[in-house]
């Protein structure tokens, strides 16, 4: 009786939640969709859903400065993800596999910083950045996003690090020189694949960042910086953003995808498996 | 320290192989440690020494100590005290409204039906797209009223073309804001529901329970640290929306968007008053603290377990 009711009611549910999907997609879609129209189709009315397609936005992309903000987009994700993961597996090491006194109080100290707003810091931040000739540059935005990702990359690496099961420590010498051997050769590749997700978490982080890269930098910036100036054309290059932005999201939202399995884990530092 | 050394030799030597040892420990934090300090913890203490500060430059005098005057003036400043309030608004509108979207969303993917992993995959992408440029696409290709398939839908359902972003500006942010933040509730909510014990559930249909019951009485109590795990995160993340407001708005009409964060980046960037906006960073540090650090306690109990399955 109750299974039969609950039969009948499935059809509408699912047809429900295929109906929120969608909307949720669908400016994703429109925006694609957008980007093969000719700027009139962009903006002709009623929409159209049906028009001759054109990549002229797609080859027009790399005309102006495109590429070189792409390289600073690229530069600044791939290597601060580098020195994130190079210095959140050994502290994660060293508040999971042989923890230091305190170790419950230093990760919460690393997610406390996650708590405040970077608004409140960015006024020396710019100084400092300013001092040390460093505006305007790849490197103040590694040094950034490097400690903006570290807190996260140490909760979901320690997070992949505590499933480990304890014999395999033990296996192990706990001499102090064989202590790097025990990180570098045994728990690494035991936890290969969340250090994969982890660093692509930090990475789509990081190139989506833009309050930090509009503060500290201008003309050597990455991607959301160069999106904003379009800002200035209004409807003009409706076509054209929704190229831009298509093109720029693809490498993230595939990341996005690839990593969906721990993605949880990574976005609740750890909390939820 | 040396006489003590030499009348109880052993026993200090072993302290000190007991110190070095202690700092062979701690090594391995170190690095990660004082970069997060140096980066994310010194400028607020610098900050702090700032907001005591009059220091303006664009104005030729130096910098001069002036105590709290910065925050005492802040108490009478409008725009300052309408942040604040948008600030809340904003943000509790956005977390309630992703929890529930997403919840929902959530609820009905937890079902067995054909396509449940595409479904899932093209629900969860609004999170992972360029806050930048969401907001770029959405001002013209969404919100527009000439031109965006928003104005568009509400002409044909007859209530004319609204101009979205002058006529309501705060929901628009807060409208483009969830869109972003129910894929990462869902995410999360999800994931909750895949860990309710099934055998609970069956013995529940079991027992005659029907899945309104089932789902009220067992599974959201089950859900609630998952939801307040994303209220949480939620918030901490958009209590510093940036993006959508720079772009969609710049803050306006009449500051009707401008949150804390958008609030002190116009006050160091624009009006290039350093003194100002670090008193107000200062405040919307404390605000922040003061809302997420109870919250932290809430659910910390989910995060000593080590995580949940």
């Amino acid at each position: 009786m109750n299974r039969r009711r609950a039969s009948a009611l499935d059809p509408l549910l699912t047809l429900l939640t295929w109906i929120g999907t969608l909307i949720m997609f669908l400016p994703i879609a429109w925006m694609i969709l957008t980007s093969f129209k000719t700027e009139e189709d962009a903006v002709s009315y009623p929409p159209k859903l049906f028009f001759t397609p054109t990549l002229d936005h797609y080859r027009r992309i790399f005309e102006n400065d495109f590429v070189s903000f792409a390289t600073v987009s690229v530069l600044v994700t791939v290597v601060s993800t580098l020195i994130v993961i190079l210095l959140a597996v050994p502290a994660a090491f060293a508040l999971t596999v042989r923890p230091v006194p305190k170790w419950r109080d230093i990760l919460f100290f690393f997610i406390s910083t996650k708590m405040m707003p970077i608004a409140a810091g960015i006024v020396p931040i710019y100084l400092v950045a300013r001092t040390f000739d460093l505006l305007n540059t790849s490197a103040v935005l590694i040094i950034v996003y490097t400690s903006m990702n570290l807190p996260l990359a140490i909760w979901m690496i320690r997070s992949f690090m505590v499933e480990i099961p304890r014999d395999v420590f033990d296996a192990v010498a706990v001499d102090g020189a064989g202590r790097v051997r025990e990180m570098v050769q045994i728990i690494v590749p035991l936890i290969k694949p969340g250090l994969a997700s982890t660093a692509l978490l930090c990475a789509i982080f990081s190139w989506n960042e833009f309050f930090l890269a509009v503060n500290l930098t201008t003309t050597v910036s990455t991607l959301p910086v160069f999106l904003q100036k379009f800002l200035s054309f209004g409807k003009l290059y409706t076509a054209q953003v929704a190229a831009v932005a298509t093109l720029i999201n693809i490498p993230v939202v595939v990341a996005g995808w690839l990593a969906q399995k721990s993605l949880t884990r990574g976005l609740t530092f750890g909390a939820v498996k | 320290m040396t006489s003590v050394t030499h009348s109880r030799g052993p026993q200090t030597t072993r302290a000190r192989a007991g110190f070095t040892k202690g700092w062979w420990d701690r090594l391995p934090l170190l690095p990660a440690l004082v970069f997060v300090l140096l980066v994310t913890q010194l400028p607020f203490v610098i900050t702090l020494y700032y907001s005591l500060q009059r220091w303006n430059l664009v104005s030729t005098n130096p910098p001069r100590f002036v105590w709290f005057r910065n925050f005492v003036n802040a108490a009478s400043d409008v725009t300052f005290l309408k942040a604040v309030a948008n600030t809340g608004i904003m943000t509790l509108s956005i977390v309630v409204a992703s929890v529930v979207v997403g919840g929902l969303l959530a609820a009905g993917l937890n079902r067995d039906f054909r396509g449940r992993t595409i479904a899932r995959t093209l629900a969860i992408t609004p999170f992972f797209i360029m806050p930048v440029a969401a907001a770029l696409f959405w001002k013209t290709g969404v919100y527009d009223p000439t031109f965006g398939i928003l104005g568009w839908i509400t002409d044909e359902m007859g209530i004319g073309r609204i101009n979205w972003i002058s006529q309501y500006p705060k929901l628009t942010i807060i409208i483009i804001t969830t869109w972003q933040w129910s894929a990462f509730a869902l995410l999360i909510l999800l994931a909750g529901m895949q860990s309710f014990p099934t055998e609970v559930a069956e013995a529940a249909e079991v027992d005659g329970a029907n899945r309104f019951y089932t789902f009220r009485r067992l599974m959201l109590p089950h859900l609630r640290p998952f939801i307040e795990l994303t209220a949480l995160l939620v918030a901490m993340y958009v209590l510093e929306n940036f993006a959508a407001i720079a772009i969609l708005t710049n803050g306006g009409p009449a500051y009707a968007t401008t949150n804390l964060s958008y609030y002190v980046y116009l006050e160091a960037f624009s009006a290039f008053d350093l003194g100002r906006a670090s008193a107000f960073g200062m405040i919307s540090l404390a605000l922040a603290m003061a809302l997420t650090i109870p919250m932290l306690r809430v659910v910390s109990g989910i995060f000593k377990e080590g995580g949940r399955a």
